[in-house]
């Protein structure tokens, strides 16, 4: 099989075929990992936006919790745990229903009041009404998570194609810029943000998110720290900041989170940066004493439903879909690869794969028209 | 938090080019606010004093221990000083961000009083007690004598200077000085009064070694390997421009220097770069090029272009510092696998050689992730790796989030009227 795309997604779904004994190949136009899986914040963790996010990111955060230990140190796991912040009784009402939810699928957690929240995260408002605790998440530094999935699929024999860009996608079959033709029994299309570009029509658009990281500050925060409306900003269809703060191995904070979607300039949008911080300021008072090292951009490659398109492209046999992760694409790269590799070897994924079959999104169009005459012959 | 300033030119930088350029603008009238990061005047040649010996530049509006963290928009940058970050609305930029040191590492170059050869000069015309003390001055380049003489002048015992190029390439650059008599006579005058000191060419440092610290120093001089005793060790290898602003601006910057023309104005329409931002040429070429940019910017462009002509012996003169003081590539030879490269993040040279692109090291290596941004690792990658060291990312300079977050008042944001 051929994979295009080396970012978390195609790297994953490489190291789980190979592992399945597939001769694997990956073509990466640019550096691998070097996409949005280098802008990211890498929080496994587990939403509940709806039934499908919860069953991906759960069975995700599963696979990373059983590979801590092969995990090379600079991929910086840690277990640091999650509180979703609670600024009212509203909200913790809500914390409450979302602990039940959780618990109904066996994941540790526990709500706490805000004596005990104070205790755990002395730098956070003093007004805050509570939290959930989510104590297994984790937190690690993504390329290097995703380099070393591709470099374990390439040390037990998968092929990297560096510099492959492809132009063109068809059944079993990619054209290279460079004219040259490369033949699979399967394609899968694990692009990230360019997969439009070889499958047309594709509903995955760019959205766009800043962060900050500060220098270091070992223990100003212990947990990644996350308000409760999160999972409804990461609903919402207009830009939107929501507080997300995020503890480095490194005792750095990195400082997210911000949502656009007409946006598409690398650069850092100003007055949404201030508004962020503004955000996060309301949560972390003194934040604003924290020196702040650098800002940047990053592009997850949204779908309208917010859930991955992964499976076969609709009406075709050998060509296939990994991606439109969003910004949960850390967590559920290894249950994603997971679900693909069954869907490839034709047995049955442990979770329903079919609220991520892109059928839901088709028919799409594939390049196949524009491939030369004798490539597509 | 929400500080508005408004000014016609804004000066960045109060070195020789910017209180220049100040000086300039407000003989014509301009309102002009001077921002530099130091607690006063002067730059890096006259470090402080700058308004005892620079042009006067009273009118102008001060903004001393001020730093340019951002330029969040044209039109506008965003000043962090002690206490509070704002907004500076302008007209007309000039960036007169001037040049640092060029390190390139070499084993040991880590250790406690080992510093970049300005460096050192720097520390002790800010007071630092060297009375007694043996300093050794190794790279490349003018600079190392002017940091000598300083050193000696405060009392240290310089017991060598090693300059990297041949003696003919020094040769070369003496006889080709002659066509500036001025720069010829410093010269002499330096090298007099440091008569005393034994002066190496073809020489360059080995190893610093030492535990704690700096004991002494290994230097590789021509066939030989000398080692020398020394408490200090003050190392460069000439000067980068400060492109970091210009950039950020969006101007275009080639061979590592800010791009402008005739009348130094970049690429971007409103912005000047004189001074060693534009090319290491030293200080008459930087009071030159900041008088044109003020001028230029408060609209005297005829007064401006007068003084165009005089500036072809200075860029001749930074031609000839580049030309020889070229670094000589055994310089790049001394690393051992585990001298570091990136001392923020402590990454060292074995890991770095593995990659062919900065952006891939730092991805996997965090190298340029520190608190220095790249701003010392970046050019040293360049030169040892080949690396294109990729763009920079805001802020300029690690800036507190609360002056991140300091915003234009919302009244009138159009900007600000003529004068
Ligand atoms: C600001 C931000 C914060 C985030 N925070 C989190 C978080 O906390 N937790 C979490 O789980 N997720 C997070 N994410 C989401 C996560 O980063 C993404 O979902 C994930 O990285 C997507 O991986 P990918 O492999 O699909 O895409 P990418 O990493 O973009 O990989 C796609 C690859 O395909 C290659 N490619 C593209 N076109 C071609 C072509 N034509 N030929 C060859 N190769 C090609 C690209 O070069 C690239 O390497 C965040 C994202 C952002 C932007
Ligand atoms: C360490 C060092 C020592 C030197 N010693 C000598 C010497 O002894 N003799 C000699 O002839 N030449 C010396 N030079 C060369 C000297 O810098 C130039 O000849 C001349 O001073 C250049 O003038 P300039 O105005 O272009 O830059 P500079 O004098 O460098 O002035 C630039 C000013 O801008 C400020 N600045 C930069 N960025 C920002 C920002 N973002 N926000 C606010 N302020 C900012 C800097 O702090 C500095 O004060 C030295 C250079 C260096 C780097």
């Amino acid at each position: 099989m051929l994979i295009v795309g080396a970012g978390i997604i195609g790297s994953a779904l490489a190291e789980c075929c190979v592992r399945r004994g597939m001769s694997v190949r990956v073509v990466e136009a640019g550096i691998p990992a070097g996409a949005t899986t280098a802008a990211g914040m890498g929080h496994l963790v587990v939403l509940d936006g709806s039934p499908a996010e919860l069953a991906l990111s759960d069975d995700g955060l599963r696979r990373w919790q059983a590979r801590r230990a092969e995990l090379p140190a600079a991929a910086e796991y840690r277990a640091c745990g999650t509180l979703w912040l609670a600024r009212n009784d509203a909200e913790m009402a809500e914390a409450e229903r979302m602990r039940v939810r959780l618990a109904g699928r066996g994941l540790a957690c526990r709500v706490v009041r805000a004596p005990e929240l104070r205790r755990l995260e002395p730098e956070l408002a003093p007004g805050l009404a509570g939290a959930l605790l989510r104590p297994d998440e984790v937190v690690i530094y993504p390329p290097v998570a995703s380099r070393w999935l591709l470099d374990e699929a390439l040390r037990l024999g998968a092929g990297l194609l560096r510099g492959g860009a492809v132009q063109a996608v068809d059944e079993g079959a990619v054209a290279l810029a460079d004219g040259r033709t490369l033949r699979a029994r399967n394609v899968v299309v694990a692009a990230g943000n360019a997969t439009p570009d070889l499958v047309v029509g594709v509903p995955i658009k760019p959205r766009k998110g800043q962060l900050v990281v500060t220098e270091r500050y070992p223990d100003y925060v212990r947990h990644q720290l996350v308000e409760l409306g999160y999972v409804g900003a990461t609903h919402g269809e207009v830009d939107a900041v929501a507080f997300n703060v995020q503890p480095r191995a490194t005792g750095q904070l990195l400082i997210g989170s911000s949502r656009q979607y007409a946006d598409r300039g690398t650069g850092v949008d100003w007055p949404l940066l201030r508004h962020m911080l503004r955000r996060a300021q309301e949560y972390l008072p003194r934040l604003g004493g924290l020196q702040g090292l650098r800002a940047w951009t990053g592009f997850r490659p949204a779908t309208p439903d917010k859930l991955p398109l992964l499976g076969r492209v609709p009406g075709a046999a050998r060509l296939w879909l990994a991606a439109g992760h969003e910004g949960l694409g850390i967590t559920t790269a290894l249950a994603s690869a997971q679900l693909v590799a069954d869907l490839l070897c034709g047995s049955d994924p442990a979770i329903d794969p079919s609220p991520y079959d892109p059928v839901r999104f088709g028919p799409f169009v594939t390049e196949s028209d524009t491939l030369p005459a004798e490539v597509a012959a | 938090m929400s500080a508005e300033l408004r000014t016609n030119i804004a000066v960045v930088g109060a070195g020789p080019a910017g209180l220049a350029a100040a000086h300039a603008a407000l003989a014509q009238g301009a309102d002009v606010t001077l921002i530099d990061d130091n607690p006063s005047p002067g730059g890096q040649i006259w470090r402080g004093t700058g308004l005892a010996r620079g042009p006067n530049v009273k009118q102008a509006r001060l903004l001393a221990s001020t730093r340019v963290v951002a330029a969040p928009q044209a039109g506008s940058l965003l000043l962090e000083s002690m206490n509070e970050g704002q907004v500076l609305r302008y007209r007309r930029l000039v960036v007169a961000t001037g040049a640092r040191e060029r390190m390139l590492p070499f084993p040991g170059w880590t250790l406690p009083g080992v510093t970049g050869a300005g460096g050192l000069q720097a520390l002790v015309k800010g007071g630092l007690d060297v009375r007694g003390q043996r300093a050794v001055l190794a790279g490349s380049g003018p600079l190392l004598l002017a940091a000598a003489a300083v050193l000696q002048q405060a009392g240290a015992q310089v017991v060598l200077i090693a300059e990297q190029v041949s003696a003919a390439a020094l040769a070369r650059f003496a006889w080709a000085l002659r066509a500036y008599p001025d720069k010829l006579m410093q010269a002499v005058a330096l090298r007099w009064s440091l008569r005393a000191v034994p002066y190496h060419s073809h020489a360059h440092v080995l190893e610093a070694v030492g535990d704690e610290r700096v004991r002494g120093v290994r230097i590789q001089h021509g066939e030989r390997i000398r080692e020398i005793a020394c408490d200090w060790l003050g190392v460069g290898f000439g000067l980068i421009p400060n492109t970091e602003l210009p950039q950020a601006l969006g101007c275009d910057v080639a061979h590592g220097a800010a791009v402008v023309d005739a009348l130094v104005h970049t690429s971007v329409a409103g912005v000047y770069a004189p001074g060693e931002a534009c090319g290491i040429g030293g200080v008459d070429k930087a009071q030159l090029e900041g008088r044109i940019a003020g001028l230029a910017a408060a609209g005297a462009d005829d007064a401006a272009r007068a003084l165009v002509p005089r500036r072809a012996p200075q860029l001749r003169f930074a031609s000839l510092l580049q030309k020889h003081f070229a670094l000589r590539p055994e310089l790049l030879q001394t690393l051992r696998p585990d001298t570091l490269i990136c001392r923020c993040e402590d990454v060292s040279h074995a890991q770095l050689s593995q990659f062919d692109s900065s952006r891939e090291a730092k991805l996997l290596t965090r190298c340029g992730m520190g608190a220095c941004q790249a701003r010392m690792c970046g050019p040293i990658c360049a030169d040892l790796y080949g690396w294109v060291v990729d763009g920079h990312r805001p802020p300029l300079q690690p800036a507190r989030l609360a002056t991140l977050m300091s915003e234009p008042s919302n009244h009138d944001r159009k900007g600000v009227q003529p004068s």
